[in-house]
Formats: structure tokens, C-alpha cells, sequence
């Protein structure tokens, strides 16, 4: 351990960086990560490119490599667009999960803001996808990378040999549907390419058998209507319609399964960074400051770096009030960076009502806890563990209840005693992608009559499905083939609203 | 242990193909909001990139969520002044604090997605499905176009252009001619020298060294014959010749009566435009000839043309003549390609009718490529409209008339005569 009164010479002076001054940066905020803070990472792949090449990059969904889709173009015409415009800056960095950790630096940053981004992204968000049990589960940091390549040369060959308007269609389909193609609670067997590639050959035969098996529709002996009960296929509710579709779906040809797979299991992999944005945002942004303050406690920045950094990382963490014109709900970084900084404090110097709040955490040991929080909860767990009263203050949090039965919105609940707790719930609440996203599962096939899909959307707090759903509910008949109905169904069991597509 | 690399040398437009994915799937609007804009644009920005808009719906990947209404619960920060139980009016717009911000990335302009296409492709899809008719008949000879062909070999030339081939053969040839004489003798003296059988009387002795001294005099010499000298090395001689190139000279004929205002003037300058732009895409070097008539009819520039007020009556036919006599004057028809378009608003004398209609069938139509014909205003055909359908009938492949009514008819009428015509 370095004596952090034994100042050293700083690492640089100028704003330029060089790649022998990137490799220094990143050996000293390596060896500061790892052995005061533990933070344990996959090895880091740091690649410096240009700002369009970070334009192509976000385009694909952040992805190095990507099959090909018009939806694609559209999102890299309008980045574009903006970047043009001076609309919006490019963001400084792009991590993606995978191990080794890719994180791409832009040449145009200062040396300043690659430290910062190498200490963000390399160290901070690197971490996370290693230490969070969502993406221990759910995602395979090993395998995305190859997946990516084999999902790109499947789908560029099903082009080639089907004609890419039908695969295109298909895409289309299946992106529709992509926030569905998600096991929400079932553990998934994460993904390898290699496995995946020798057994797609094997599924492709097999499956078609399957699907075969579930249209046998000539009953083996005659029986007496009444006494036939009402057989539900599936017979629980499938909540990811995607596998179902894959699995299900009487028509598709085995190329087109393979695509609503892939669809579905890149939908999985992205479905635990939805669901930890506050965290992983709050945590890398946690890091970048800490790390770097660490690095000028041992005098291996000067001045003018903190000031440089400062002024962005500010910039990074405002929250602007809701009545602000830049206000757009709340700011990951801005809450999740406040909340990390806060666990700390609990711990070092807790409060009397700290003590009483969090009496499990109060006082004790910091790193500990901030590692804890990280590895075992997501957004919604996280701010209903840790929000406490004091940041409530600080942000002055209140809760909205907007009911269109009402001829007014009306305050619910505001930063003061009684109000704390139902503020946290309800935020915490707002994270939960349940609760965000409408839920919809496949309720029944009538396998034995006209083969028509019912699907059930349970409402809640009344909320009615958006205008889209006329739109989805035909890409899901694309694929289905036949008759599909979507009904929205409220908490009594009456159906509300139906869409149907035949 | 952490890599770095550099990756700014890779290629970029990793995204090319998704973005011209894009731009196919939405040829049609594309093209409708190419359309709108070739009739707002001032002509001098005709040839720059566009920003394309289309409506958001249009391109919208449909996704499931909630929709408005029902009862909603949201935490928003910065409180300032309200209270437990407090009870407010619904702000405008309804959804305006939802938080889950639609689409706040973009800013203004929420209902159109708008993106910037380059001049090429936007020229690209302005003149997309058009073709020029007739356009092959004739290509030839421009002037600056060279391509280099190989002409047999030369003497001199620079050291990147050697032919080695006839470099060495020339040497060897050399060295072959230079030295016969010497090789022949030297091999006469070694057939002597073999024919020495020991033991050597004296004389016998001294003769054969006196051979051999011969001989390797010989050898010396054959061996100073330079392997390779100034004189054998050999060029590929390359030359220059012109390349045929295609060229077009296009007549902008405009009535610049009395009867012509600024307004009618604009849309015909709008048409010539769009044909001076098309043409230019099909042809590498294009001259543009500004006619303007009244009852006379001059050559002038292309400000005079525009702008320029004039008076008077109208005597088409001056103008046609004029035409013809540029033609015959500067642009030999078996070396041009011909274009002309006339924009009038389809008055003209009476006694004229005849003359022009000689003129037309006589001395421009059987030379030009294509002719157009617009009558721009009036609701009513005028004189000129029913002589040119005439005289259509008859040159149904290089003659084209339309009429337009005002700034927006133009675009539409520049593709109908234009269209792409399969049957020819």
C-alpha cells in the first residue's frame, strides 16, 4: 500500500493523451481499483476509435458486431442527425458485457476524460457486469461476443438463400415483440455459440417433430362432448411469447425459428442492464470519483485534471427539477451515484435517524456493504433497501397520483416523515420493469378447433394497452398465422379491451 | 491486465448497409419529401443535400406499453411548494410529466423523423426512374478525355516504363553481333591447339604459344563487349488518345414578351433548371445556349435571360430560327447530342403558325434528341400548344409538350417527360 501522504510526481501535465499515457493511466487506477477498493473485473479490451465509428457503435445497439436490419440504419441516421446538429454530445464511452471487457474510448476526448472513462467503464461499470448476480445468471460475458458473430453469419445466410425481404419481415416481427422474448423469472441456461451452433442443426429436425406432435388433432376415440374438459395449451401462462412463438408456431420453416431465437436471446442478454441502470450507472460513476480523487490524494493528478473532471462529472450527476425544460424524468447517474455516496456515509458516519433506518448497515465496514448492495440487488431491491429519508430531502421527492378519473392530479406523498417510506415504495416501484411494462402471456392456443392464440393482459391501476397494439398484434399473427387476440383483462376478470388480428 | 489498441484505422460505415436498408425501404416517402423540396428550393441550392422528413408513424417500430390513462403513480424530484393532499390541475398535454420522456432525445419536431441524405442521393432520387430518350444515338468525340494505349516500343522513355524483355534480347543481340568474328577465330585457334600431339619440336612449341597468346587476347576482348549498353535498353512507348466522351448542348428557349410575367418566368426557369441538372448526370460536359424571343430573338446570357424585361408582341418562329441557325453555326448534329426545351405561355402571331411549323418539322426535330414543349399558365390551350400537338404526331420519340399551371406542376411534369419509357 502507497502512504498517501508520500506524494508522487504526476502522470502528466497536458491535456493531450498518448497511448503510453493511456497504459499508465490505466496501470494506476488498475492497481488502486484492485487493491484498495477489491474490485474484481474481467480483463479490460480498451479501443480508441473516431467519433463516427462511435456513431456506427451506437447505432448497433452498442454491439461491436450486429446482424444487419434497416431499424439499425434509422437509429444510425438520426444519431447522425443530432451529432450534427450539436444536438447531443456523443457519450464519452461504450461498455459492452463481455469478457474480455470491451470499452471504446473516443480520440477526441483529453487525457482528462479518458481517465475518467477508463476508471468509469474499465473499472466501475466492468465490475458490475462481473459482480451483479443478474448478469451472473443471465448473461454469458464469455460467449456474447461469438454468439454476436454466429447470430450475424446465420442471419446473413438465411438473406442469401430466402431473399432478405423475408427475413427482414421476419426481424420486424420479432423486434416488435422482442421486450416479450424474455424469461422474466425462470433462471435461463446462459448462452455459448459454440454449443448453440452444434445444437442448431439438431433443434432445426427435432422441433419440426415436436410441433407436429401438438397439431395431431384427430382425436383417438369419439367421447361424449360434455364430458371433455376444456384442455388449456399452454397450460400455464407463457409469459415470454417469443419461445413460445419459436417452440409453438405451426408454420415457420426451422431458419425462421432460429431467428425469433436469436431475437429472444439477445433481448435476454440486454434484460439485465434494463433492469440495473440506476445501479450500474450509480456504482461506475461511484468508482470514477473515488478512483480519481484517490489518484490526487497520491498527488498522481494535478489540479487542473480535478477541475476538468470535476466540471464534467458534475454535469453527469445534475438532476434537474421537474418543472425544469431539461427535466426528463429521473437521472440514473444523478440517483444512483447520490445513493452509493450515501451507503458510505451511512456507514462511516451514521445519523440518529440513519441508526434507526438502517440499523443492519449503520457503522458498519463501507466497502463491504457497497460490494453487497451491488452483487444482490437491482433498481427496484436497491432503492427500496437503500433510499434513505436524507437523500429523500435532498432530491425533494414527491409522489404524484394522476388518475383519469379524477378531474385533478393529486400529491400523494412528499419528503417529510410520513412520506418517506410510500415515496421509496413507489419509486422503487417505478423501477420494476413488471410493473413499467404491461403484462402480457399466452393465455390459450384452441389446439383443437381453429388454432386461434388468446393472449391475456392483466391490467393494473386500470392502464390500457398503447396505440401500437393493433400494430404488434399483426406481427404476431405474421408469425402465428393464424388467428391471434390479445385481451386486456382487469382485476375482476373482465375483459376491458380486445384486439384481434385474423 | 488490460489491452489497448487502436482501432481509428478501421474501416468505418460499419453502418452502410443498414442505412441504405433504410433508405430502400423507404424509397416512397423519401421520394415524396424529395419532391416537396425540389418544388420549395430556390434553384441554386437545387444541387445541395436535403434533410428528408418523414412522418415518425410511418417508420415507427410498433412495441408494447401502456397507454394513457388509467390511475398512475409517479416520484418526481424538486418539490417546491406542494403539500401532502395537495390537489392540482392536470397539467396541458396531459402526459407532459410522465417521466418515461417520449422521445425527449430529438427535441422539436416529434412527429417527423429527419435525416440528411447527400446531393448525390438526393439527385439520385430526384431523377430516379427518369432516363433520356434517345440518349446513344450519338456519342462523340469530346475533348477531355484521354486514355493511354500502348504503342509499340521506343528508344527513350523513363525507367518505370523499361521493357526488359527487349532490353536483354536487344543486348544479347549485340553482344552476339560485336562478338561473332572474334568467337569464330578463337575457335578455329582451339581446333589448332587441340591438334598439337606431343612431344612439340621447337617451332611447334612457339607456334602453340603464340596461339594460346592469341587466344587470350580474343577472350579479353569478348569479355570487355558490355553486357548491356545505353543503346539496348528499350521503352514501352505509351500514347494518348482521346477518348470519345459523350457531350450535349441544351436550348433554353423562353417568350420574353409582354405576356410573360415574373412568375411564369420563374417556373420556366425552375424547368430548365431541372433539365440543365439531369442532363448533367448523364453527360460529362454539357453547353447551355439561352434563346429568348419576342418578335425577334437573340442569344444571350443566362442573367439577360432570366431577368431582363422586354415588351412586344410574339413571333415564335424568330426564336425557332435562331435555333437552328446556333445549331448549324456551332453544334454539327453528328457531334452533339441535342436537347431543347421551350417555355412559353403559348402565345403567337397568328401569320407565324405556318412558318413555325416548317421550321419545327423542317429544320430542328430531325436533329434534336428530345424537345420539350411547356406552356406555363392560362387555363385555356393557346395557339402554339394546338400547332405543337400537330406536328407531335409525327415525332412522337423526340417531341414532348405539357402544360403547367403553376411552381408545383413543375416536378410532376419534368417526370412525365421523362419517364422512363420501356417500349422503345
Amino acid at each position: 500500500m502507497i502512504n498517501p501522504k508520500q506524494q508522487r510526481e504526476p502522470l502528466s501535465t497536458q491535456s493531450e493523451w498518448t497511448f503510453e499515457l493511456l497504459e499508465t493511466y490505466d496501470r494506476e487506477i488498475g492497481r488502486i481499483a484492485k487493491e484498495k477498493f477489491k474490485l474484481d473485473t474481467y480483463p479490460n479490451q480498451i479501443e480508441v476509435i473516431r467519433s463516427d465509428q462511435m456513431m456506427d457503435a451506437y447505432s448497433s445497439v452498442g454491439m461491436p458486431i450486429n446482424y444487419n436490419h434497416w431499424s439499425f440504419g434509422k437509429s444510425f441516421l438520426s444519431t447522425e442527425k443530432n451529432y450534427q446538429r450539436g444536438r447531443m454530445g456523443l457519450a464519452y464511452e461504450i461498455v459492452i458485457n463481455s469478457n474480455p471487457c470491451i470499452s471504446y474510448l473516443m480520440e477526441e476526448n483529453t487525457m482528462t476524460m479518458q481517465a475518467l472513462v477508463i476508471a468509469h467503464a474499465c473499472y466501475g461499470h466492468n465490475s458490475f457486469f462481473k459482480g451483479n448476480y443478474l448478469f451472473k445468471t443471465w448473461t454469458d460475458a464469455d460467449g456474447i461476443i461469438d454468439y454476436l458473430q454466429f447470430a450475424r453469419t446465420y442471419i446473413a445466410k438465411c438473406e442469401e438463400r430466402y431473399g432478405f425481404e423475408e427475413v427482414e419481415k421476419l426481424l420486424d416481427s420479432c423486434h416488435a415483440l422482442s421486450n416479450y422474448g424474455v424469461d422474466r423469472y425462470k433462471r435461463p441456461n446462459p448462452i455459448s455459440a459454440e454449443k448453440e451452433q452444434k445444437r442448431q442443426q439438431e433443434r432445426e429436425a427435432y422441433i419440426q417433430q415436436h410441433i407436429n406432435d401438438i397439431w395431431r388433432t384427430i382425436p383417438k376415440q369419439k367421447q361424449d362432448e360434455s364430458c371433455v374438459e376444456e384442455v388449456r395449451f399452454p397450460p400455464q401462462l407463457e409469459e415470454n411469447i417469443l419461445y413460445f412463438i419459436e417452440k409453438n408456431a405451426p408454420h415457420l420453416a426451422a431458419w425462421q425459428r432460429e431467428i425469433v431465437r436469436i431475437v429472444r436471446k439477445i433481448s435476454q442478454y440486454f434484460y439485465p442492464q434494463k433492469q440495473t441502470q440506476v445501479m450500474n450507472e450509480g456504482w461506475a460513476t461511484f468508482w470514477h470519483y473515488t478512483l480519481l480523487h484517490e489518484m490526487y490524494d497520491e498527488g498522481l493528478v494535478t489540479d487542473g485534471f480535478m477541475l476538468e473532471f470535476l466540471t464534467s462529472h458534475t454535469s453527469v450527476v445534475a438532476q434537474p427539477d421537474f418543472d425544469s425544460d431539461y427535466y426528463s424524468g429521473i437521472n440514473p447517474y444523478a440517483l444512483g451515484f447520490a445513493m452509493m455516496q450515501d451507503i458510505r456515509r451511512i456507514c462511516e458516519n451514521p445519523t440518529d435517524e440513519d441508526k434507526e433506518w438502517f440499523p443492519d448497515i449503520a457503522g458498519s465496514d463501507w466497502l463491504e456493504t457497497l460490494h453487497n448492495a451491488m452483487e444482490n440487488y437491482r433498481d427496484e431491491s436497491f432503492i427500496l433497501q437503500f433510499l434513505s429519508p436524507k437523500l429523500i430531502r435532498e432530491f425533494h421527492l414527491f409522489l404524484v397520483e394522476d388518475d383519469d378519473e379524477s378531474e385533478t392530479i393529486g400529491i400523494e406523498a412528499i419528503h417529510n416523515k410520513r412520506g418517506y417510506q410510500r415515496v421509496r415504495e413507489y419509486l422503487s416501484q417505478q423501477y420494476n420493469l413488471g410493473y413499467r411494462e404491461p403484462n402480457i402471456q399466452v393465455y390459450n392456443v384452441d389446439i383443437r378447433g381453429d388454432r386461434r392464440l388468446t393472449l391475456q393482459h392483466q391490467m393494473h391501476d386500470r392502464k390500457p394497452l398503447n396505440d401500437d397494439t393493433g400494430e404488434v398484434i399483426k406481427h404476431l399473427h405474421r408469425l402465428w398465422e393464424y388467428t391471434v387476440v390479445l385481451d386486456s383483462v382487469d382485476e375482476e376478470g373482465v375483459t376491458k379491451q380486445s384486439f384481434r388480428c385474423s | 491486465m488490460s489491452y489497448i489498441i487502436d482501432r481509428r484505422l478501421n474501416s468505418k460505415n460499419k453502418s452502410t448497409v443498414n442505412r441504405q436498408r433504410f433508405l430502400k425501404r423507404y424509397r416512397k416517402q423519401i421520394r415524396k419529401s424529395v419532391s416537396d423540396a425540389v418544388n420549395q428550393r430556390n434553384i441554386q441550392d437545387m444541387k445541395q443535400g436535403e434533410s428528408i422528413s418523414i412522418p415518425k408513424k410511418d417508420i415507427s417500430e410498433p412495441v408494447l406499453s401502456h397507454g394513457q390513462g388509467g390511475r398512475r403513480t409517479v416520484v418526481h424530484p424538486g418539490n417546491k411548494e406542494f403539500a401532502e393532499g395537495d390537489r392540482l390541475p392536470r397539467p396541458e398535454g396531459g402526459k407532459g410529466r410522465s417521466g418515461q420522456g417520449e422521445a425527449s432525445d430529438s427535441g422539436e419536431g416529434m412527429d417527423e423523423f429527419v435525416f440528411q441524405i447527400s446531393q448525390s442521393e438526393f439527385l439520385e432520387f430526384m431523377f430516379e426512374d427518369l432516363a433520356l430518350p434517345n440518349m446513344v444515338k450519338r456519342q462523340l468525340m469530346g475533348t477531355e478525355c484521354f486514355s493511354y494505349h500502348q504503342a509499340g516500343i521506343s528508344e527513350v522513355g523513363n525507367p518505370s516504363q523499361m521493357n526488359l524483355v527487349r532490353t536483354m534480347r536487344s543486348a544479347q543481340a549485340r553482344r552476339i553481333a560485336l562478338g561473332g568474328k572474334k568467337r569464330k577465330k578463337r575457335r578455329e585457334l582451339q581446333h589448332q591447339l587441340a591438334a598439337f600431339i606431343d612431344p612439340l619440336s621447337k617451332s611447334e612449341q612457339l607456334k602453340k604459344e603464340d596461339i594460346e597468346e592469341e587466344i587470350e587476347i580474343l577472350t579479353k576482348k569478348l569479355n570487355a563487349l558490355p553486357f548491356i549498353d545505353e543503346y539496348d535498353l528499350k521503352y514501352n512507348l505509351k500514347v494518348k488518345r482521346p477518348k470519345p466522351s459523350p457531350q450535349a448542348v441544351m436550348f433554353c428557349v423562353m417568350d420574353v414578351s409582354g405576356s410573360m410575367t415574373q412568375d411564369i418566368k420563374n417556373i420556366a426557369k425552375r424547368f430548365f433548371f431541372l433539365l440543365y441538372l439531369f442532363l448533367q448526370r448523364n453527360y460529362k460536359k454539357i453547353e447551355v445556349v439561352f434563346i429568348r424571343h419576342h418578335t425577334q430573338a437573340s442569344e444571350v446570357d443566362e442573367e439577360t435571360f432570366f431577368y431582363d424585361r422586354e415588351t412586344g408582341g410574339t413571333v415564335v418562329s424568330s426564336a425557332l430560327e435562331k435555333v437552328s441557325e446556333v445549331i448549324h453555326e456551332r453544334y454539327p448534329p453528328e457531334q452533339w447530342n441535342i436537347y431543347a426545351a421551350q417555355a412559353s405561355d403559348g402565345d403567337n402571331w397568328p401569320n407565324d403558325q405556318a412558318i413555325c411549323h416548317q421550321l419545327m418539322t423542317e429544320k430542328i426535330l430531325p436533329f434534336v434528341q428530345y424537345f420539350t414543349y411547356i406552356e406555363i399558365g392560362g387555363s385555356q390551350p393557346q395557339e402554339l400548344w394546338h400547332l405543337y400537338q400537330g406536328i407531335q404526331k409525327d415525332f412522337r420519340d423526340n417531341f414532348a409538350t405539357s402544360r403547367v399551371e403553376n411552381d408545383a406542376d413543375i416536378y410532376p411534369v419534368f417526370r412525365e417527360l421523362f419517364e422512363k419509357r420501356a417500349s422503345r
